[in-house]
C-alpha cells in the first residue's frame, strides 16, 4: 500500500469514527454552517463535537502547518481529506471568512507573531472575521476607496463607511482596507485588522432582494487600530487585497461546477418537470456547459498546484462560473413553473428556490463583476491595447 | 492524472505544431490543392511526410507495427491540423480506420496497416446515410452469399472516399434498420466491383462522396470483427472519431482566435486601434473563456476514454459539443471582427469559418451531442 492510500485508511476510519451522523445531512442554509466566534451559537450538540474533534487534529484547515493550528497536509493529501469528506458527504466543519480570505493572506503578508495569533484563532474558530473592502463610491473601481486612517504616532484613528460587509453584524473582527497616504492613490492603501466591538464601529444589515440580509453598511467613527495591527507595509495594502481578491475569484468561480449538484436535467426529470421538449433541450445545452465547466475547474486546481497556467486565470475562472450559475438558476426557475413562485409555503421550504434564484443575481457582482473580470481577462491575458 | 500534458506528450506537442506550422500552412497546402482543383482534396506528400514522423500509425498497437500511443496524443496532431487548417487524411485513416481495425484479423491488418504506417494508403469511413449523422439508424445490408456477403446500399458523407484504398462500411446483417444489434462493419476495397463513387466538393474545399454499393462481392475476409455483433466497435470508432473532430474543432477556434485578436491589435479606425473598444475586448475574452473551457473537456475526455474509463462515452459527447459551440462562435466573432475584409477570399478567416461549418456536421453536430448527454445522463 502507498504512504497516501495508508493515508486515506486513516482518514476514512477518523472520519467514520468521529463525524457525527448529523453532520453528514446535507446543508440547507447558512444557519446550517457552523460560522464560530464569539457569540456563535451552535444549532445543535453535534455541530460543536464535530468542530471540537476537527480543531483538536488541526482539521479545520487541513493544509495549514501545524504550528498555526492546521495538520500540514501536502496538496495531495488535502485532496484525500476532501475527497474523503465528501464521500460521507460530512459537512465542513467550520465556515469562515478567515479560512477562505484572510488565512491565505496572512500566510503570504502576515508576521510570525500575527500568524500564529490570528491563524490559530481562525482554526480553531474562535474569532469570526468580516471583510471591509468595498464603500458606497467604490465598488468596481475599489482603489478609490475612501475610509481615511489618520496617523496618530502609535496608532490610527479611522473614518469612513464600508458597504457589502458579509456578516458583519455577527463578526468579531474586520480585515478592512483604509487610506494611509491620500496622495498616492494605489500605493496609498492599509490593510488593517482590528476589533468589530471597538469604540465608534457601528453596523446596520441591509434587506436584499431575496429578503435575506447577508451584508451591512459598516460605519467608522473615529476609531482606535494600534500599529501593529496591519498586514504587509504600511501603504502596500493593495498588494494584499488583489492577493486575497484572488483567492475570493477561485472560490466564488468553484461554486459554478456540475459535479456537486450532478446533472441538472438528471434532477428535474426525477422530479417530473422536463415535459416541456424545448426547457429539456435547454436544458441539455446547460448540462453541456456544465460538465465542460468541471473539466475546467479539475484543469484549473491542477495548473495551480505545479504553478502552471496564467496568473489572471481566476478572473476567467470566475466570470465562466458565476454566469453559469446565474443560468442554472435560470432553467430551474422555468422548470418549477409557479410552485417556484411561492415565496412562504412549508412545502417550498420557505421559498427556497427563488431566493436562491435571486441570490444568485449577485454572484456575478460580488468579488469583481463580470464586466470587470473581462476587462481584467482582455488586459492580463490577451494584451489588448489600452484596455 | 493531472489534465495538462505531460513531458513526452509536450514534446510532440513541439514537434507537431512546428512541422505543421511550416509543412501544413495554409498556403502550402488548403489554398494550394483548392486552386489547382485536387480531386483527392489532400497532399500525398504530406501524408508521407507525416509518416516519416511517425504519426500514420501512432494509435495502431506496437505489435501492428505502430506507436501504441493514445487519444490525447492523437489530439495534439489533430489540433494543429486544426489551427492550420491542414487538408489530411489524418482523423479518417489513423484514427478512426486504425481503431476499426484494432479488432480486424490478422490477415486484414496486415492487408492495411502497413500501408496507412508507411503513409501510402488512406482509408475511408462510411456509416452516416442521409444528411445528419444517425448511426443509431443503419440501412445498408450485407445479405449472406456463399462464403462471404452481399453489399448493397449508399453511404452519404464519405470524406475522401474516392481516394481511399479501402473503405470501411458500417453495414446491417440482421434486424431492422433501427436495431442496435445487427451491425457488422467491412472493409471494402478500391476496386470492388459495384461500388460507385459520386464525389463533391465540400464548402471546406475537402472532398466527400456519396458512395452507392450494388450487391459488391465481399469474401468472409473483408469482415472486421464479429458478425452481427459490430456495434460496440461502431461505438468504439465514433467516439474516437468524434473525439479527434473536437480535438480538430478546439484548433480551429485557437486559430481562428489568434488571427482575429491579432487583426484587433493593428487595425485602426476613429484614430485608435480597434481593440482599444470595450465592445470588442469583452467579446474577445468571453470567447477566449469558451475556448479554454473546450481545451480542458477535450482533454479530460481524452485521458478518460485512454483509460477505458465509463464515463468516457458521456465526456465525449460533452468534449464534441462544447468544442463545437466555441469553434462556430471563434469563427463567428473571427469574421464580424475582421469586418469587410472578414468577408474576402484574400483573409484567412473565412477558410476557419467553412472548415468549422464542415467539422460541425462531422460525426455529430452540438444538437445531436446535447441530446446524447440527456440519453446518457438519464432523461
Amino acid at each position: 500500500m502507498s504512504d497516501l492510500e495508508a493515508f486515506r485508511q486513516e482518514i476514512r476510519a477518523w472520519l467514520e469514527e468521529n463525524c457525527p451522523p448529523e453532520m453528514r445531512e446535507p446543508v440547507r442554509d447558512d444557519d446550517d454552517a457552523c460560522w464560530g466566534g464569539r457569540n456563535f451559537k451552535f444549532k445543535n450538540e453535534a455541530q460543536k463535537v464535530w468542530l471540537e474533534r476537527c480543531v483538536a487534529k488541526g482539521y479545520t484547515v487541513p493544509d495549514w502547518p501545524k504550528a498555526y493550528g492546521g495538520a500540514g497536509m501536502t496538496p495531495a493529501e488535502a485532496k484525500i481529506w476532501r475527497e474523503e469528506m465528501v464521500r460521507i458527504n460530512a459537512r465542513p466543519p467550520l465556515s469562515s471568512f478567515g479560512i477562505w480570505m484572510l488565512g491565505p493572506a496572512l500566510l503570504k503578508f502576515g508576521t510570525e507573531e500575527q500568524k500564529v495569533h490570528y491563524l490559530g484563532q481562525i482554526a480553531r474558530g474562535e474569532i469570526r472575521w468580516c471583510q471591509g473592502y468595498s464603500e458606497p463610491g467604490s465598488g468596481s473601481d475599489l482603489v478609490s476607496l475612501q475610509t481615511y486612517g489618520e496617523d496618530k504616532g502609535d496608532h490610527w484613528v479611522v473614518n469612513g463607511q464600508k458597504i457589502w460587509t458579509s456578516y458583519a453584524n455577527k463578526a468579531d473582527w474586520i480585515f478592512c482596507l483604509v487610506r494611509t497616504d491620500k496622495t498616492n492613490k494605489y500605493q496609498g492603501i492599509s490593510f488593517l485588522l482590528f476589533d468589530m466591538t471597538s469604540p465608534g464601529v457601528t453596523t446596520k444589515p441591509i434587506k436584499l432582494i431575496s429578503g435575506s440580509s447577508p451584508f451591512c453598511e459598516t460605519f467608522f467613527d473615529n476609531v482606535k487600530v494600534p500599529k501593529d495591527q496591519i498586514v504587509g507595509q504600511l501603504n502596500r495594502g493593495w498588494d494584499v487585497a488583489k492577493y486575497l481578491l484572488g483567492h475570493e475569484r477561485e472560490m466564488i468561480s468553484a461554486t459554478g461546477g456540475a459535479d456537486r449538484a450532478g446533472s441538472l436535467g438528471a434532477t428535474l426529470a426525477r422530479n417530473g418537470v422536463l415535459e416541456d421538449p424545448v426547457l429539456r433541450a435547454q436544458v441539455a445545452l446547460f448540462d453541456v456547459d456544465a460538465l465542460a465547466f468541471t473539466a475546467m475547474s479539475e484543469k484549473f486546481m491542477d495548473e495551480v498546484k505545479v504553478g502552471k497556467g496564467h496568473p489572471a486565470f481566476p478572473n476567467m475562472m470566475k466570470y465562466a462560473g458565476t454566469e453559469l450559475n446565474k443560468s442554472r438558476h435560470e432553467l430551474l426557475m422555468s422548470a418549477g413553473g409557479s410552485t417556484a413562485l411561492e415565496w412562504e409555503s412549508e412545502e417550498t421550504e420557505g421559498g427556497a428556490l427563488p431566493r436562491a434564484w435571486l441570490r444568485t443575481k449577485a454572484n456575478s457582482i460580488e468579488g469583481g463583476t463580470s464586466e470587470v473580470m473581462l476587462n481584467v481577462v482582455s488586459k492580463r491575458i490577451l494584451e489588448l491595447p489600452g484596455a | 492524472m493531472p489534465l495538462y500534458l505531460n513531458e513526452d506528450q509536450a514534446m510532440l506537442a513541439d514537434t507537431v505544431t512546428g512541422f505543421l506550422a511550416d509543412e501544413g500552412s495554409i498556403k502550402k497546402q488548403l489554398r494550394h490543392f483548392r486552386d489547382i482543383n485536387c480531386q483527392d482534396g489532400f497532399g500525398h506528400a504530406l501524408w508521407k511526410q507525416f509518416a516519416e514522423m511517425g504519426l500514420t500509425g501512432m494509435l495502431a498497437a506496437e505489435a501492428d507495427g505502430g506507436l501504441g500511443m493514445g487519444h490525447v496524443e492523437a489530439g495534439v496532431v489533430l489540433k494543429e491540423i486544426g489551427r492550420n487548417l491542414t487538408p489530411s487524411p489524418f482523423l479518417t485513416t489513423s484514427v478512426m480506420g486504425v481503431t476499426a481495425l484494432s479488432e480486424a484479423s490478422a490477415d486484414l491488418k496486415g492487408r492495411y496497416l502497413p500501408g496507412v504506417i508507411a503513409g501510402d494508403a488512406v482509408l475511408a469511413i462510411a456509416i452516416d446515410e442521409g444528411a445528419k449523422h444517425r448511426p443509431e439508424r443503419i440501412a445498408a445490408r450485407a445479405e449472406r452469399s456463399g462464403n462471404g456477403f452481399r453489399l448493397s446500399g449508399k453511404k452519404d458523407f464519405v470524406v475522401q472516399g474516392a481516394s481511399a484504398d479501402a473503405i470501411i462500411v458500417a453495414a446491417r446483417t440482421s434486424g431492422s434498420d433501427s436495431d442496435a444489434d445487427g451491425i457488422t462493419l467491412f472493409a471494402v476495397p478500391k476496386d470492388a466491383a459495384g461500388v460507385g463513387h459520386n464525389s463533391v466538393r465540400l464548402v471546406d474545399s475537402a472532398m466527400a462522396s456519396h458512395v452507392t454499393f450494388d450487391n459488391v462481392e465481399l469474401d468472409g475476409s473483408a469482415v472486421i470483427g464479429e458478425v452481427d455483433g459490430g456495434r460496440a466497435l461502431l461505438n468504439k470508432v465514433l467516439s474516437a472519431g468524434r473525439l479527434g473532430a473536437a480535438a480538430e474543432q478546439t484548433g480551429v477556434a485557437s486559430g481562428a482566435f489568434d488571427i482575429t485578436t491579432n487583426y484587433l491589435k493593428t487595425r485602426k479606425q476613429f484614430g485608435q486601434l480597434i481593440g482599444e473598444f470595450q465592445a470588442l475586448q469583452h467579446r474577445a475574452a468571453h470567447l477566449y473563456s469558451e475556448i479554454e473551457i473546450a481545451d480542458a473537456t477535450v482533454m479530460k475526455a481524452q485521458q478518460l476514454l485512454d483509460a477505458g474509463s465509463e464515463k468516457a462515452e458521456l465526456m465525449v459527447a460533452v468534449a464534441k459539443a462544447k468544442a463545437g459551440k466555441a469553434s462556430s462562435l471563434a469563427v463567428r466573432e473571427g469574421v464580424q471582427m475582421h469586418g469587410g475584409v472578414g468577408m474576402t477570399d484574400e483573409f484567412d478567416i473565412g477558410l476557419y469559418m467553412k472548415r468549422d461549418r464542415a467539422l460541425a456536421e462531422f460525426l455529430g453536430d452540438q444538437y445531436y451531442h446535447a441530446q446524447k448527454v440527456a440519453e446518457l445522463s438519464g432523461y
